[in-house]
């Protein structure tokens, strides 16, 4: 009888664990769009276009300065990742640096590299030169899973960026769940709200003309709120981003995207 | 100024073959203001030009209304082995070029 009691308690117990789990995913795995998904026919078929993609600019660009020597090394990037595949790299990002033992998206990854193994200067957030690199490498991971992982050290910061996410900010009051989870496929004013996923940045957008990286469109949603934008590389989009690439588990990298 | 030229790498006399260029430039169009609310200059390509084996087969005058980084595709006709070769010029001055060689057979 004792046994029996707990065996139901636990599994009581594993059912609540399991009701908590489906209620952090707000939507369903079977739900899960990318924000390609929520585009036109001719944006979707310009991103798909290895040619026309203008990002693809951008990811050539990557190319050559992955292989250019920089620093008071003489370093390239290739120099130390010869023969080694960038492939899958960019999916698990952010991360946790182990020597650090700080969060790092791609572009602080990139640039912890270059002050610390290449001497030289980090690029500026939103830079050609850092958007073409970061671009590069996501690239190498198309059609990969998103696949950041949020144990260990990186679970504090995961919390930190669900809380951010369901934060009410700014003049409206409102907070990233108020439109991604709740109101996705509906219009606003001429857009279609999408799901507010991360898997094709640094993505080209055609509001801006150019490139820009997921923080960029981070400050352009808080913008759109009328929140305070925090500066670029801050510790608390680090913390959304991870989020963001936990809520985006299930779809794949799409680097360059192209986006309205 | 970088650009991106995809032609095919051979084709048959007579053959209709798609040429397609994507150049990297802002397009300013000389309506936007800056953070301070200086006009930005207008700075276009405003000639866009491709030459096969030295003849120029297309032309474009191209103007404010055409986005950054524009793309432009048209067709012309295989005529013998050689080199496209694209030349633009935008409103400072600044030019651009690239090119690409095909095959033709037969």
């Amino acid at each position: 009888m004792r046994r029996a009691r707990a065996l139901l308690a636990l599994a009581a117990a594993a059912l609540a664990a399991g009701a908590v789990l489906a209620q952090e995913r707000a939507i369903a795995p079977g739900e899960l769009k990318s924000g390609s998904a929520f585009l036109g026919s001719d944006l979707r078929a310009l991103q798909n276009d290895d040619f026309a993609n203008p990002g693809m600019l951008w990811v050539e660009r990557g190319e050559k300065l992955w292989r250019e020597p920089a620093g008071k090394k003489s370093l390239a990037c290739a120099g130390c990742h010869k023969d080694r595949s960038m492939r899958g790299v960019a999916a698990r990002y952010p991360r946790i640096d182990s020597a650090s033992g700080r969060l790092l998206n791609l572009e602080g990854r990139i640039n912890r590299c270059r002050t610390e193994r290449m001497g030289a200067e980090p690029l500026r957030y939103e830079s050609e030169e850092l958007l073409a690199l970061t671009a590069y490498l996501a690239r190498q991971s198309l059609g990969l899973p998103v696949a950041s992982s949020i144990d260990g050290a990186a679970r504090s910061h995961f919390e930190a960026g669900r809380t951010s996410y369901h934060l009410r900010r700014g003049q409206m009051n409102l907070s990233c769940a108020h439109c991604h989870d709740a109101q996705w496929g509906k219009r606003l004013l001429s857009e279609t709200v999408s799901q507010g996923h991360p898997n094709a940045y640094p993505a080209y957008r055609m509001e801006w003309q150019t490139m820009g990286s997921l923080e960029r469109r981070l400050r352009a949603c808080l913008s759109g709120i009328r929140a305070e934008m925090l500066p670029y590389g801050s510790p608390d989009y680090l913390d959304l981003e991870l989020y963001l690439a936990w809520r985006a588990q299930g779809l794949t990298i799409e680097t360059p995207g192209v986006r309205r | 100024m970088a650009a991106r030229i995809q032609i095919p790498r051979e084709a048959m006399r007579g053959d209709v073959i798609e040429v397609r260029i994507l150049i990297q430039h802002p397009m300013e169009t000389g309506y936007r203001h800056d953070d301070v609310g200086r006009l930005i200059k207008r700075n276009v390509i405003n000639v866009l030009s491709c030459r096969y084996g030295g003849v120029e087969v297309f032309r474009a005058d191209l103007s404010s209304g055409i986005s950054a980084n524009p793309y432009v595709q048209f067709y012309t006709v295989a005529e013998a082995s050689g080199d496209l070769e694209f030349t633009w010029i935008d409103d400072e001055g600044q030019q651009g070029s690239e090119h690409q060689s095909i095959v033709v057979k037969g």
